[in-house]
């Protein structure tokens, strides 16, 4: 059975979900969870560490899909930092660098946060 | 090379994803893909499988999806059988990446990716079931 767990962290007003192994549609739910979780408690800048992540699958990325939208209405954003470079190539695959803020590293990713550029990442802009 | 054929079947449950995975990468590594091009037959076979599941079945975890491996000279072949509701392949839209924030719930990601994954996707259905072959060739340079 896929092993998928979320912690958290926190970290200049930014919540940080570490992601820690395989994110398939049997664990995508536990994503969804803590995404979920996040927004009711009024984090709306979201960092999601993917330096433990060791698979991918679409599953996976729709969860972002189904919230980023929402996120970046209430001002905020979820960007993502720290993927190895197998589950990068999958977000690859599927266009989403231009559709999300994809760092190389956690401190890139917390200094977008302070940028004021509200249209990263957008697809439309 | 003669054909050699490795098979498994496992209950319509989600949970099983990973052990799919795990057959699909032990006999596609055996076949002397390399691992960036394995994780992408993984990738495939798992959309699939998720598939079948999902839709197919639609979530009844009673049922079986048969997962069958054959190595040829030069290429692998995936074929997954079930005994669900057919795919009609003609009936798919590749996703819009523009629009796809703007829906909740976006579909056709998992095709797309097996399509980006293999060389080859073909979907069949007989009267008792229904298969989607998935073929890689050993040449072949997409890779995840």
């Amino acid at each position: 059975m896929s092993t998928f767990s979320v912690s958290f962290r926190d970290a200049n007003g930014v919540r940080i979900l570490d992601l820690h192994g395989e994110l398939d549609a049997h664990t995508a739910s536990d994503l969804e969870g803590a995404i979920q979780q996040c927004h009711a408690e009024g984090s709306i800048n979201i960092l999601v560490n993917g330096e433990d992540l060791e698979y991918i699958s679409s599953a996976g990325l729709g969860v972002f899909m189904a919230y980023v939208e929402e996120i970046r209405d209430d001002g905020g954003d979820i960007k993502i930092a720290d993927l190895q470079s197998k589950v990068y190539n999958v977000f690859d695959l599927l266009g989403f660098p231009v559709l999300f803020d994809i760092c190389e590293t956690e401190e890139d990713a917390l200094a977008r946060f302070e940028e004021p550029a509200p249209d990263a990442g957008n697809a439309s802009s | 090379m003669p054909e050699t054929t490795h098979t498994l079947t496992i209950p319509s449950s989600l949970r099983f994803l990973h052990d799919v995975r795990q057959f699909v990468e032990k006999h596609a590594l055996e076949a002397g893909f390399s691992q960036p091009t394995v994780n992408a037959i993984k990738i495939a076979v798992d959309e699939a499988c998720t598939n079948i599941i999902k839709h197919s079945y639609a979530g009844d975890t009673s049922q079986e999806v048969e997962v069958e491996l054959a190595l040829t000279a030069g290429h692998l072949q995936v074929c997954l059988r079930d005994e669900g509701e057919p795919f009609d392949p003609s009936t798919y839209q590749e996703p819009d990446l523009a629009r796809l924030t703007e829906r909740r719930r976006p579909g056709g990601l998992g095709v797309h990716l097996m399509r980006r994954c293999m060389d080859e996707v073909q979907y069949r259905t007989d009267q008792d079931f229904n298969e989607v072959c998935l073929t890689k060739r050993l040449n072949s340079d997409s890779a995840v």
